[in-house]
């Protein structure tokens, strides 16, 4: 009499195919470790390092180059605040224009296009564009992170004017309203909300992104930051790095709060 | 009601004077902020430079339009260290942010008072700090290569996969795990029977799904020196060679293309 043994149900179903992406799974990772090149001795000279940095985690200097410091964040805020203001302009057109229940096709696909480039690429490689166009500084900074957020604000958006009912756009038109009458009287009073808070969430993005940008020459902390591991201050560079967490810490939770008040 | 007396009549108004004035308020400070924001970047710009970009990105566009195709050639190793970033970074992640996530979830912390509060904070701290900038503390630590920038992601995604599995570890239903104690099963054998069959399919959604952002984190912390493709990037804009840049962007947004259509099948597949 054979005794029947219960197995917890695989994940994957199919026992072909769960074998097969396990063996091929298990292949590719001796592939990618053998080919790993790692420099040992380096990396145990950088220890000392590693330990020195992590002492001044617990013994930041915020002082001998408080200038600097608050120059960049100053900065990195300024920047941030008008590129999500230039990004929220810029982005109610074209996600009016994204929206298919508003837009004809061709209008539509532009539209999309725009903000399938927008999206595609990491703010840092659209930084090193703008900074080869404008110049080093903050503005090559402010156009990069206003440029991400048409993309990323005309989407969602976007979404939300398609995801309406057609009721009010509909009742707007068979008034005799005129394009501008409908977005003013449907379309707006709907997705304002969604479109505040998709604002704080962007301004919120937009923060921490204007810590790295500064790595290739667009301003910000994160030029200040890149200085000062350059010059091994690890004791400034700790400082900077507890002030990023605490600031988008705070801007995390005050963006939640407001976005929960207006649900 | 907000009602105002206008000429002895009652009349009805949409706000109160009081929070009209508090708007007028709110939109003053904006205006402001905006106004100071812009006199400060404009005051660190050299327009002269801003005057020249329309020439100058005409100019860029026109180097970069012919993409060096015969550069794909150089490619494919940097290309291969890149995914090698993503998988293996991705990889230690999962692999310190399951119990991680474990002991931050209500319903499965240990009952020793102050290690949740450390879990949560290891997963907040991880989460607040970019991957690049991971990756410019590592380099500088271990000195340029693929293995500062596998540390950097994976110190970055422990964050992001520890907070969204101890959530879905929070949101799993409480009955199944009764059942088995009812069984007089271990903690340990609770967790294994109980709640790790209600969470598999999340995890392996959110694994994923991490995996394609890391994709394209990858492709840029060459950048700072932490290995892949982002390192032939930086080489190329800093001889000016466009007509290589271009050519790793195409690079770039087809891996990223292709990491995202992969991740998007296995979640619609496990969910």
């Amino acid at each position: 009499m054979s005794t029947r043994v219960w197995h917890r149900p695989p994940l994957i179903g199919d026992a072909r195919l769960r074998w097969g992406l396990s063996v091929g799974f298990l292949a590719y990772l001796v592939l990618a470790v053998g080919s790993l090149e790692v420099n040992w001795q380096r990396v145990a000279e950088g220890l000392e390092r590693g330990s020195a940095f992590a002492a001044a985690l617990f013994s930041p200097d915020f002082t001998s180059r408080g200038d600097a410091i608050l120059e960049g964040f100053l900065e990195s805020l300024a920047m941030t605040f008008v590129s999500t203001t230039i990004g929220l302009l810029l982005a109610i057109p074209v996600a009016v224009g994204a929206a298919r229940n508003l837009s004809p096709l061709p209008i539509y696909l532009l539209c999309r296009g725009f903000i399938a480039v927008s999206r595609s690429f990491q703010e840092i490689i659209i930084a090193i564009l703008f900074v080869a166009m404008l110049g080093f500084g903050p503005l090559a900074g402010v156009a990069t992170l206003a440029f991400a957020s048409i993309g990323f604000i005309a989407k969602l958006l976007a979404e939300d004017i398609e995801a309406m009912d057609p009721k009010p756009l509909e009742a707007i038109r068979a008034t005799g309203g005129s394009a501008a009458q409908t977005l003013h009287w449907a379309v707006m009073p709907v997705v304002l909300p969604r479109l505040v808070g998709v604002s704080m969430y962007r301004l919120d993005i937009n923060f921490r992104e204007s810590a790295i940008i500064g790595i290739v020459g667009a301003g910000g902390i994160g030029a200040t930051l890149n200085t000062a591991f350059d010059r091994y201050e690890y004791d400034t560079a700790a400082a900077i790095l507890l002030l990023i967490i605490v600031i988008v810490l705070a801007s995390e939770y005050a963006s939640g709060y407001i976005r929960g008040r207006l649900r | 009601m907000p009602v105002v007396t206008r000429q002895g009549q009652p009349a009805w108004r949409l706000r109160t004077p009081r929070t009209v004035l508090l708007a007028w308020l709110v939109w003053f400070l904006i205006v402001a902020v905006l106004v100071w924001s812009w006199q400060f970047v404009s005051e660190r710009t050299i327009w002269a430079f801003v005057a020249d970009a329309p020439r100058q990105g005409g100019d860029l566009m026109a180097r970069m339009v012919p993409p060096d195709w015969a550069y794909t050639a150089m490619l494919w190793q940097p290309l291969w260290d890149t995914i090698n970033i993503a998988t293996l970074g991705t990889l230690l992640a999962i692999i310190i942010a399951t119990p991680l996530a474990f002991v931050a979830a209500r319903n499965t912390t240990p009952a020793l008072p102050g290690l949740r509060a450390l879990a949560l904070l290891i997963i907040v701290a991880s989460r607040s700090i970019n991957a690049l900038i991971w990756a410019l503390l590592l380099v500088m630590i271990l000195g340029p290569g693929v293995l500062a920038g596998i540390i950097a992601i994976a110190l970055r995604s422990i964050g992001f996969i520890g907070k969204l599995l101890y959530e879905a570890i929070e949101e799993s239903d409480a009955k199944p795990v009764e059942a088995i104690i009812a069984t007089g099963a271990s903690p340990a054998q609770m967790r294994l029977y109980a709640i790790v069959p209600q969470v598999m399919p999340a995890f392996a959604g959110i694994s994923v799904y991490r995996w394609d952002i890391n994709i394209r984190e990858a492709t840029i912390l060459g950048l700072v020196g932490a290995g892949g493709i982002g390192l032939e990037l930086m080489a190329s804009v800093n001889v000016l060679a466009w007509g290589r840049v271009s050519m790793i962007f195409l690079l770039i947004l087809a891996t990223v293309l292709a990491s995202e259509w992969v991740s998007a099948r296995v979640r619609a597949a496990v969910t």
